[in-house]
């Protein structure tokens, strides 16, 4: 900016918008704080902040009660499974509307965009349904498809975006020069496209990690992800503050670090390259 | 240009993603408008035949429906004016110098990766439970009668959980908007004489004008068919239920699908009604 700051105003500016930040992310150092203490100590009154016994307790009796390894598990295998899919399926469909448009090409990618606009619940039973008769219900097979299919508008948008950006004439140059197909794609493509498909990947992996309702109306046992296992925790026993906090901070750990990764890809994968 | 045979290439690689979403839309699409004119209760007798527009009928004129979208309406329009209010003002005081803008900036973000079933959670127990919360500890401190938050002001609990997980969507969608701000016509203002609060309404404001059309349409869909907050809180009651909730109720607690298929149409129009703006923008923004 070219306008003189004075220091003051910078000073201010800094202290008002730590104090906002530090206020929203509060809940989530709450929670971190609260999994290192004692049950008792997570409940005390006054609240204890920064000063109690810090212990390990709480992630460890949460692995051993409930097999907290076999939920994170298939939650990766969930998330990673439909984002590999997606990507699958998605990087021929988006290349070949970045490069060989058609008259169509709006629409289909508009089309493809309102699908994500159906609302879950209007389809519920169907899928449900589906899913029992074809014996899905409660497994990763299962829940790994329906979520590549939800975020499948997302993962093609995303890379067309992105693939729109990369100059035709490069691979103009590449056929030229003889390159099938096949080639143009593998050696002139892909290495210009790395960045986009390794942004797309990360939103979506967050987006299928975080992903709430299919996880809970399609799972029990067997193939609950993390969403599930945590809200197992809305109707605990007993004193369980500092286990949900330990859970609970496990489960979220991960995302918020792919996240701070994926902040600018955030408003163009969620904003279907509406703002820019 | 494309020769023929790239032409058909494309089609071909185009086909397997829109043959999964054309099915994915349509399949089970279709069997909710075909359950939604059947008396179909699984647990009880199955297919129990043809019953017309019933179904409709009786979803519209159950004592839950007004109600229901009620509490849809209120959630909706709490949780957009919120972080739409306070993710404007929260992008102008990010775009300021300062130091450490960067950390900020992730803080402020953070809430939106946290899962819906955690952030629900933890508001509910660690914050909102009425003897060990803080915010009962808050209200003690002052002398003040600590609330049952999820029972005696249910409504304005989950909006407080919703703002608190899309704030950071809208503030980081307004904050991109504002940077591509031209800094010259600002100034030029300045210079002028303009103060603040005109600079902000005829030349920021305007300038976003875009950007909150886009949050609040894409909030608006996914606030449509929030579950997770509302499933690991209240479970719908205290005047919590919204259409979705309600939707999800008939149709899985209670199994009467032909009911909950007829509600869950009237929810697939809904979300298109909203859709279509949300299209045009998104169309208009391709063709540039």
């Amino acid at each position: 900016m070219a306008r003189n700051v004075t220091n003051k105003r910078k000073i201010i500016n800094t202290a008002a918008a730590w104090t906002v930040g530090l206020l929203i992310f509060f809940p989530i150092l709450w929670t971190i704080l609260t999994s290192f203490k004692t049950e008792a100590t997570a409940i005390a009154d006054p609240p204890v902040f920064l000063f109690f016994d810090w212990t390990l307790d709480n992630y460890r009796v949460v692995q051993e009660r409930s097999d907290y390894m076999r939920f994170l598990w298939n939650s990766v295998i969930i998330a990673g499974g439909s984002t590999f899919l997606g990507i699958l399926v998605a990087v021929p469909a988006a290349w070949s509307m970045a490069f060989v448009p058609s008259a169509r090409t709006k629409d289909i990618l508009l089309w493809m965009l309102s699908t994500k606009m159906l609302p879950a619940v209007g389809v519920l039973y169907p899928i449900y349904l589906i899913f029992i008769k074809m014996g899905l219900l409660d497994s990763r097979v299962g829940l790994t498809i329906v979520l590549m299919l939800i975020n499948l508008p997302i993962i093609v948008w995303m890379l067309y975006t992105y693939f729109r950006e990369i100059p035709g004439e490069i691979l103009e140059a590449a056929r030229m020069d003889g390159a099938t197909l096949k080639e143009e794609i593998l050696y002139v493509l892909t290495p210009m496209a790395v960045p986009g498909i390794a942004s797309t990947v990360l939103l979506n992996f967050i987006l299928a990690w975080n992903e709430a309702f299919w996880t809970l109306n399609l799972t029990a046992a067997k193939a609950a992800p993390l969403t599930a296992f945590i809200a197992s925790y809305s109707s605990p026993e007993g004193l369980f503050y500092a286990k949900l906090s330990a859970a609970s901070t496990m489960a979220i750990a991960p995302i918020l670090i792919l996240g701070w990764f994926s902040q600018k890809q955030l408003v163009r994968g969620l904003t279907f390259g509406a703002v820019k | 240009m494309a020769t023929k045979a790239s032409r058909s290439a494309a089609r071909l690689m185009m086909a397997p993603a829109v043959v999964l979403l054309l099915g994915w839309m349509l399949v089970p699409l279709c069997m909710t408008l075909y359950f939604s004119f059947k008396k179909y209760l699984p647990l009880r007798g199955g297919d129990l035949g043809w019953v017309g527009f019933e179904n409709y009928v009786r979803f519209f004129s159950s004592s839950a429906f007004w109600p229901s979208v009620q509490a849809t309406l209120v959630i909706v329009g709490g949780v957009l004016v919120i972080t739409v209010v306070f993710g404007i003002l929260l992008a102008i005081l990010l775009d300021q110098p300062m130091w450490g803008q960067g950390i900020v900036r992730i803080l402020v973000i953070a809430p939106f990766f946290v899962m819906p079933t955690v952030s629900a959670l933890v508001w509910k127990n660690m914050f909102m439970d009425p003897v060990n919360g803080l915010f009962a500890h808050l209200w003690k401190f002052f002398g003040a009668t600590p609330i049952e938050w999820l029972s005696q002001a249910s409504m304005t609990s989950l909006i407080i959980i919703v703002s608190w997980q899309w704030l950071p969507f809208a503030t980081l969608i307004l904050l991109t908007a504002i940077q591509s701000l031209d800094s010259e016509q600002l100034e030029a203002a300045e210079m002028d004489g303009a103060p603040p609060l005109s600079r902000f309404g005829y030349i920021t404001l305007p300038h976003l004008s875009r950007a909150i059309t886009v949050v609040v349409l894409i909030q608006t869909i996914f606030l449509l068919s929030i579950f997770a907050e509302i499933f690991v809180t209240t479970q719908g009651s205290f005047g919590t239920k919204t259409l979705t909730y309600l939707i999800y109720q008939r149709v899985l607690e209670s199994q009467n699908v032909g009911l909950g298929s007829a509600g869950g149409i009237f929810a697939v129009i809904l979300a298109n009604f909203i859709a279509i703006f949300l299209m045009r923008i998104v169309g208009k923004n391709l063709d540039a």
